[in-house]
Formats: C-alpha cells, sequence, structure tokens
C-alpha cells in the first residue's frame, strides 16, 4: 500500500497558495505532494485509573476477588440444590410463570459459578494487566525463492528414483488397484446399509394379505379408527366429521407397525354428494363418505388439517393444500399430486370396508412410482 | 509509506517501553520449581522455544473477533455437554412401555430413544439442565458460526492469503447445521420424526436412485429401527470427529497467518498492533469462555427448549400444527414452501419431483458452493493477488458489501417462509398471500437490497470524504472584518482522519485488446471481457479517498465568497487562513 508515496511531506502545503480551488487543481503539480497520505502512526497511549492511582488499582483487585467469589458461592449453591431442591417441585417466576424448581435452581447457580469466574477474569485484564498495544511484525508467509525451487528439485529428483516416469507398467497397474480398492469398503457399506425396495413404497396394508416375494392377494378391510382400533358404521359418519384410520390389523401389529401406519393412515370424510364435483370421487365413495391417503404427496408429512366449511385439508408441514370435493387435486402450496384415494364400501354389518387396493403408490413422489 | 517510518520503536506508544529491560530477580522458589518441570518437558519435546513464541503471540482486538470465539466456545460446551448426555441416552428403536415420573405419559408405548430422554429430563438429577444446555450451545453455535462469516464476509478478510480458511470455515458452516440436525432429530418424539419424515421424502425425490437411497439411509421402510442409531453415530463420533479436525486447522492457520486488523492510525498490512497472548488474553479469552458458558447455562435455567414431553412419541400419523424446525434448518424448509408444484414432471412414465429436489436436496450444496466459490471469484474479478492483512471497511467495498445483503435476504426469504404458517395466525392474513409475497420477494428483494446497500455505502464514503475535507460544521458563523461570513468547521486531527483516507483508490480493470498486433483474436478474449464487465460492475462508481492534494485544493484560504477580498488585502485573513488549516488539520508547513 506504501509504494506510491513520496518522502515530500513537507512539502504538502505550498507556500503560493493558487487563489481558486479549481486552479488548483489544474495547476498543483502532483510532484510536490505524495499521493496518498501518511499512516501517522500509533496515538499516545492514554493510562488508566488503574495505573496511575494504587487506590484505583486496589478498588480493581477487589472487584475482581469479589467476582471471584460470587463464583464459589455459585459453585458450593449449586452442590445445595442439588440435594435440598424437591425433584419435582414448581417454583413462580415473575414474568415467566412456573417453573421447575430444580432446574432452576442448578441452571442459576451453575450461571453464577461461570459468570463469576468469566467476569472476574476479563474485568482483571481490562483494569489490571497491561493495556499498552504491543506491535509485532508479520513476515511474508511465502518460502524463499530457493527454498521452493528446492522442493520442486526434491520431488523431482528423488521422484525420478522411484523409477515410476519411465516404468508405465508400474504407473498404470498402480493407478489401477489405487482405484478400485475403495469399492471394497464401498462395496461392504452400500450392500449391508439397507435393502432394495423392490414395488415396497406402491403397496400399503390395503392391498389385502401379503403372499410373500412382493405379492399380494386383495382381501377387503375394515376401516379401523386410529387409535381406537374400533370399526366404523358408515352412520357414524356424519357430514363435517373426519376420522383418522387404519385398516384392520394394523394396530394389533407387534412388527412393523409403524411402517405400516405410515404407508396406510386415511382420513375418512362424508360430504354431501352434490358438493362433490368428480365422478371417480363419487363413485368410490360410500353415500357421499371418501377415504383419501393421509401421506402428503409432497414429503410425506400426514395431511392432518381439515376445514370442514371450505372442505379443504391442508398439510401443516408445508400449507399443500388439497380440495376434497375436486378429488383432492392440488389447489395450493408445493405439492403436485392429488392424494391417492381409497376406493371403499359397506360390508353385511354396515362397517365401511376398503373396496380395492390403493391405485397408485402413497405418499412422496419418487422416480419409478408411475404416473 | 517510505520504509524509514515503518520501524515499530519510531511510534509514540512504543517509545513508553523504550529502554524497559526484562526484570531478572533471583529466582524464587516457585519459579526454580516452574523451571523444573518446564525443564523436563523441554528435555523431551524441546518445546520451550515454540509455547514461548505463542505465549507473547500478539492479537489484535475488536469486538467483532469476538464472534468466531463465541462458536469455538459454544462448540466446546456442546463437546461438553454432549458427552453427559451420551450416559444417560439410549440411541434405540427398541419398544417399551413408559412408567416415569411424567403422568401424562404414563403407560404410553414408545421408542427407548423417547423414553430416556424423558427420564434425562425428569429423573436424572439436573439432567434436564445438561439437554438443554446442549440444545442451547448448539443454536448459538450456529448463530455465532454464521455472525462470524459475515465479519469476515463484509471486512473482505477471506482474501488472500486467508482463502483456505474460508473454505474450512465454509465446510465448518455446513457441518454444523448437519450435526444440528441429526442432534434434534435423535428423541424421536413427534416434532423429531415428522422431519425425518420429511427428509425422507427429499431422499425419495432424488432422480432415478431415490427409493433406492432411502432405503439404504433408513434400512428399509420408514420409520424402521435404524435409523436413529445410525444419526446417533454421525452425530457423536463422524460429523464432531470431522467438526474438530477441521476446527483445529482453521486455528492453526489463523495463528500461523497472524489475525487480520481493523485500519487505523499505526497499523500496517506488516505488522499487528494487538496484545500479548501472556497475560491479555489468556485471561480475557479464557475468562470469555466461561463468559460464553455462563450466559449458555443462564438462557437453560430460564427458558425452556425442545420440549420432547409435550409433543409425544413418534407416530406417523398425527401431526401437530406449526411443524417448525430449529432455526438454521428454516431455509431449507421455507424453500420447499415457496416452490411451486408446477416443478414436478413426468417424463416418460417417470416422476421428476423438482418442486422437492431444488430446494431440499439442490439448495443447500448451491449455497454452499457459492459462499465457499467468492474469494476465487472477486480475486479474478479485481485481478488483486496481493496479500491482505488490514481489514475492509465494510463502505469501502460496496459492491462487495451490496453482494453480501443481498445474500442475507435471500437467504431471509427463504428462512421467513419457514414461518409462512405462524405469521398467517399471528397477523390474521392469508397464507396464501404471505406464500406468493415470498416467491416473489426471492426474486425482487435481494437485488432491491443490493441497490439500497451499495447506496448507502457510496454515501458514506462520499461522507468519509467531506468529513476529511470539510471536517465537522461547527455552527458557528463567523463575521469577517470586511462583512463577509463564513462558518467554522471543527478540526479532525491526523489520527481522525487515517481511517478515513487509508484504503486505495480503485478503478475497473481495463478491457485488453482483443487482438494481438497480427490481428489474431485472443484465445481468452470472450473470458476478458466477462472480467472486464464485472470488474466494471464492481468498481465503476467508486468513491475514492480523499489525496493529499486534494485536502490542500479544498483549503486555499478562507470561504469562496471571501476569495475576491483576498486578492484586495491577503495579510488580514492570515490569521483567519492559519486557524482554518489548522482545524481541518492540513498538514502544516
Amino acid at each position: 500500500m506504501t509504494t506510491g508515496m513520496s518522502d515530500h511531506s513537507a512539502d504538502i502545503a505550498p507556500a503560493d497558495h493558487p487563489s481558486h480551488p479549481a486552479e488548483l487543481a489544474r495547476t498543483a503539480p502532483t510532484g510536490q505532494l505524495p499521493a496518498r497520505f501518511e499512516n501517522p502512526g500509533l496515538p499516545t497511549h492514554i493510562p488508566r485509573m488503574a495505573d496511575l492511582d494504587e487506590k484505583a488499582a486496589r478498588r480493581a483487585e477487589k472487584q475482581v476477588a469479589a467476582l471471584f467469589g460470587l463464583s464459589i458461592l455459585g459453585t458450593l449453591g449449586f452442590i445445595a440444590s442439588y440435594y435440598l431442591v424437591t425433584e419435582h417441585g414448581s417454583v413462580f417466576v415473575p414474568g415467566i410463570g412456573l417453573m421447575r424448581a430444580e432446574n432452576l435452581a442448578l441452571g442459576l447457580c451453575l450461571a453464577v459459578s461461570l459468570l463469576g469466574i468469566g467476569l472476574g477474569a476479563v474485568h482483571w485484564a481490562k483494569t489490571l494487566m497491561p493495556d499498552t498495544e504491543v506491535v509485532e511484525l508479520r513476515h511474508p508467509l511465502r518460502s524463499s525463492d530457493e527454498d521452493r525451487q528446492a522442493l520442486v528439485t526434491t520431488l523431482r529428483e528423488e521422484g525420478r528414483k522411484s523409477q515410476l516416469g519411465r516404468r508405465p507398467l508400474l504407473k498404470y497397474s498402480m493407478l489401477g488397484a489405487m482405484t478400485l480398492f475403495p469399492a471394497t469398503l464401498t462395496w461392504q457399506l452400500v450392500g449391508g446399509l439397507g435393502r432394495l425396495p423392490h414395488n415396497d413404497l406402491s403397496t400399503t396394508e390395503w392391498n389385502g394379505r401379503y403372499l410373500g416375494g412382493g405379492k399380494w392377494q386383495f382381501v377387503p378391510k375394515r376401516l379401523m379408527r386410529d387409535p381406537e382400533n374400533t370399526p366404523i358404521k358408515a352412520s357414524d359418519v356424519v357430514i363435517g366429521s373426519v376420522f383418522h384410520v387404519q385398516p384392520e390389523g394394523v394396530l394389533d401389529m407387534t412388527e412393523g407397525k409403524l411402517e405400516a401406519k405410515g404407508k396406510a393412515a386415511v382420513l375418512l370424510m362424508r360430504l354431501n354428494p352434490s358438493d362433490i364435483r368428480s365422478t371417480k370421487e363419487l363413485d368410490w365413495s360410500h353415500d357421499g363418505i371418501v377415504a383419501y391417503s393421509k401421506i402428503c404427496t409432497h414429503v410425506g408429512c400426514p395431511v392432518g388439517l381439515y376445514e370442514h366449511q371450505t372442505h379443504h385439508l391442508l398439510c401443516p408441514c408445508h400449507q399443500s393444500t388439497f380440495d376434497v370435493t375436486n378429488d383432492c387435486h392440488v389447489i395450493f402450496g408445493p405439492a403436485n399430486r392429488p392424494l391417492p384415494q381409497l376406493k371403499i364400501t359397506v360390508d353385511s354389518e354396515g362397517y365401511l370396508i376398503s373396496a380395492q387396493p390403493f391405485e397408485e403408490a402413497v405418499g412422496p413422489s419418487f422416480w419409478e412410482r408411475g404416473s | 509509506m517510505s520504509t524509514a517510518t515503518t520501524p515499530a520503536h519510531q511510534r509514540p506508544a512504543d517509545a513508553l517501553r523504550d529502554g524497559d529491560t526484562a526484570a531478572r530477580p533471583a529466582p524464587s522458589t516457585g519459579a526454580r520449581r516452574l523451571g523444573g518441570v518446564a525443564g523436563w518437558v523441554d528435555d523431551r519435546t524441546g518445546a520451550a522455544k515454540g509455547v514461548t513464541y505463542l505465549m507473547k503471540k500478539v492479537f489484535p482486538d475488536h469486538w467483532s473477533f469476538m464472534l468466531g470465539e463465541v462458536a469455538m466456545y459454544s462448540m466446546i460446551v456442546c463437546l461438553l455437554s454432549g458427552v453427559f448426555l451420551t450416559f444417560w441416552f439410549v440411541p434405540s428403536a427398541g419398544e417399551t412401555i413408559y412408567h416415569g415420573s411424567y403422568a401424562p405419559l404414563q403407560g404410553i408405548q414408545m421408542s427407548e430413544a423417547y423414553r430416556s430422554t424423558l427420564d434425562i429430563s425428569f429423573e436424572v438429577r439436573g439432567g434436564l439442565i445438561i439437554r438443554q444446555i446442549h440444545h442451547w450451545a448448539a443454536l448459538m453455535f450456529v448463530v455465532a458460526v454464521s455472525a462470524h462469516m459475515f465479519r469476515v464476509f463484509f471486512t473482505g478478510a477471506f482474501r488472500k492469503p486467508r482463502e483456505i480458511n474460508w473454505v474450512i470455515g465454509t465446510i465448518l458452516s455446513l457441518l454444523a447445521i448437519v450435526e444440528g440436525f441429526a442432534g434434534y432429530s435423535l428423541p424421536d418424539d413427534l416434532l423429531s420424526g415428522t422431519g425425518l419424515r420429511a427428509m425422507e421424502g427429499f431422499m425419495q425425490s432424488t432422480p432415478v436412485l431415490g427409493s433406492y437411497l432411502a432405503y439404504m439411509v433408513f434400512d428399509g421402510p420408514f420409520p424402521g429401527s435404524a435409523i436413529i442409531p445410525r444419526l446417533y453415530s454421525v452425530h457423536v463420533l463422524l460429523i464432531p470427529g470431522i467438526l474438530i479436525a477441521l476446527f483445529t486447522a482453521h486455528i492453526v492457520i489463523v495463528a500461523l497467518q497472524k489475525h487480520t486488523q481493523y485500519p487505523g492510525p499505526g497499523k500496517t498490512e506488516q505488522n499487528v498492533v494487538g496484545f500479548p497472548v501472556l497475560p491479555v488474553y489468556a485471561a480475557k479469552a479464557g475468562g470469555f469462555f466461561f463468559i460464553v458458558f455462563g450466559i449458555i447455562a443462564l438462557m437453560s435455567a430460564l427458558v425452556q427448549i425442545n420440549p420432547i414431553w409435550g409433543y409425544g412419541p413418534y407416530d406417523p400419523s398425527p401431526v401437530t400444527a406449526g411443524s417448525q424446525p430449529d432455526w438454521y434448518m428454516g431455509f431449507a424448509d421455507g424453500a420447499l414452501r415457496i416452490t411451486p408444484g408446477w416443478l414436478e414432471f413426468h417424463p416418460f412414465g417417470y416422476t421428476l419431483s423438482l418442486n422437492v429436489a431444488l430446494g431440499a436436496l439442490g439448495l443447500i450444496p448451491v449455497m454452499y458452493t457459492i459462499t465457499g466459490a467468492y474469494p476465487f471469484l472477486e480475486r479474478w474479478v479485481t485481478g488483486d493477488t496481493r496479500e491482505h492483512h488490514l481489514l475492509d471497511r465494510p463502505r469501502n467495498a460496496p459492491v462487495r458489501t451490496g453482494l453480501g445483503m443481498a445474500a442475507m435476504t435471500a437467504y431471509g426469504v427463504f428462512m421467513f417462509a419457514a414461518g409462512n404458517d405462524i405469521m398467517a395466525v399471528l397477523l390474521h392474513m392469508s397464507i396464501n398471500d404471505i406464500t406468493h409475497f415470498f416467491q416473489v420477494g426471492l426474486f425482487v428483494l435481494p437485488p432491491l437490497a443490493f441497490w439500497v446497500t451499495k447506496r448507502i455505502c457510496l454515501s458514506l464514503q462520499r461522507r468519509d470524504r467531506d468529513m476529511v475535507l470539510h471536517a465537522r460544521e461547527s455552527g458557528t458563523i463567523i463575521r469577517t472584518a470586511h462583512g463577509g461570513y463564513f462558518e467554522r468547521h471543527d478540526g479532525i486531527d491526523e489520527f481522525e482522519r487515517w481511517p478515513l483516507v487509508q484504503h486505495e483508490a480503485v478503478a475497473p480493470l481495463e478491457l485488453p485488446a482483443g487482438t494481438d498486433a497480427n490481428g489474431v483474436a485472443s484465445p481468452t478474449a470472450r473470458s476478458e471481457r466477462l472480467r472486464a464487465r464485472l470488474s466494471h460492475f464492481y468498481f465503476k462508481d467508486a468513491v475514492n479517498p480523499v489525496t493529499p492534494a486534494e485536502l490542500a485544493a479544498a483549503h486555499p484560504g478562507p470561504h469562496e465568497e471571501e476569495v475576491p477580498a483576498l486578492e484586495h488585502d491577503a495579510d488580514h485573513f492570515v490569521g483567519i487562513e492559519q486557524d482554518h488549516a489548522d482545524g481541518v488539520g492540513a498538514p502544516r508547513h
């Protein structure tokens, strides 16, 4: 930054001022003035009270000692609270409300214990330790040209002794071996981490009975209330009500229950059949009772919010909004596909049952889901 | 500056130490003992010289240099409290029935991870305070890392030779948010499980490989029982290991390159002005660790964080309204909320879910790549290949500062978009309108922020020039003997002036000739043209610092209206002229 600066700082204000600034700008020969101002150097150090007055220094010493003393009190308080404050008691703190007494007491004592040390040390440094600025010179980071040349020479000369350059067989076989060897560990990791999805993502418990080998046999299943695990009579579903539903058997599962619930969850709502604008939706409903997958087609959150005035379903995660009157098409938000509908009917006892599995994969999109 | 003025001992403050000699009293018992231990170690390591050097190392002082320290200390608090938590946390999805002391969850089926987190909160004495310290420290870590990055960016501290540390810092910042996400997903409560559910959806949106990737990470269908122990090993071993290694490199490089400093009197590119490690920084920085820890403890005592007992155990079917991730994941969540659904395509019977992939998989890599690459980009555009140890005042780099503010604004749009549902409820506004506002805002607000910031910077630079040229208006009107009037300007001295004039004048790069002497087109002409255009964009509006010539030109004598009088009778104004010149700190004869 300093190369352009001349040594003529004494000439900054020439004795014969031109009478007009513009004239000066035109006439002042640039050689007379440095191109840039000169760094004035460190300002004079101003001593602190504690540097000049032993009384002030004593005062600072006492303040620091008091802070350290406070820390000791905090530590003792922490140990005392550990034994004395009841485990599940609560205490009213103005401005905050009821708080767990144990957490409050231990936390505050810990904070005092730590802050006493911290504030004490910083106050000590600021009042009693030297505050005269020290100047340390920087040295160029780069090595000298000789050292750099020596490195290059060493790498080349010594490297040449390996004969890598003139034995291509060695070079390429080594490259091959080094490139391939990570495959061993990667293979283990990728192979061992998880199994293949096959058609898992496209099937749910509504598909019926699992035969093994990715094959299912359809059996109608009753729609069960979640979490009560009771079947639902068509007559129980009144307009404006909404039921959280799982297929029969899922809530009794001992293994894989969460995985099954995560795919099979369904929302059951009743609409006035004349409000339903999609003929397919009406066909798949039972007397205006419609069942839709509860798993959002965006990233899979449960679509939990039903506005029964407008018949809109809203996903609380990213606000995709689905129109239940029109086959759950997306009317707002980042989702693209409608929620899949589950075709339902009633069995001989009047309970709602599935009439066929979901026709498409539920939940978030994936490459091979088919569309 | 000529080399004659560089030696440190010519500065006024150094003069105070002239003649100081280290005191050499007879060694006390304590000193002999210390010497004995140090000798034992040095016999075996030879570390005496290096340790002495480190103890005397000088660090410059500024409040903004504390931000990196806050990050470092909150990371240490995280490590410490995290070790405590591992003694009680059970990283398992195994099913269990709750029989602890929290009555509302009695008899409920849950995972061992969730049960053990409840136990840490209710059964382990002081367990809750450790848990809250861990979570608050993690939040503070990410806040401090971000603030530290902004400080480094806006002051140009990333310039040569510190590009490596900028890249390391960028990676650290990315790791910090991944580490945070892995950590808050571990308790397996309803909120964190919903976050994991969304993450599984993100993975599924990967073109071609999505379902395979998701099944690999979760070992089968979501949620499975593998994700909790896997996240645990990532959270307590893998990422902390990389974090600590990179952080160590970060600190070693800072020590090696010596810290940057703000421009000011006595500070040059060739020196570091500040305080030595022993005793000042040992006490200040050491004490500051306790202050940061103490403030985290205070927050953990007073402010509840992540009350997982209120959410219940994870179940893929229910959900709570207003599901929000921790703040540092907000920007990614917000990006998902404002990406329109029509970005999902169905080519040839396959599903390409860009409405998810852009925000969930693309945003973070793009954001961090741009961040990491910025120093190299700026260096190419400005053509500045020198080392920089003096920081820029943000106003003196208007385009960089503007770009930084534009980036922050874009980030802010993403982050606040993640709160669109909360805003809709609190402000009684339509969530659709709020979402549309953010969608438009993403494209409108960052350029606006750039323009406004750049204008503010240029204005501040002009004010600096004005201050140097005319100093402060005193409000005192002086009437001259001849009946003229002028306002007296109070002066600034050379120490006040220096920070306003120390920076370099800049100009756009000239476009090199596209052809050589023989009329052959240069192979790099296209990239050089781009470079010249970008350089023009960076520097075309530059307001350069006042030069001594300009200052002298601004103070030829009394005010302009007095000039005719001067011609008649210059002697009368000598006094005024002198005062005036003194006042603004104009160089003397």
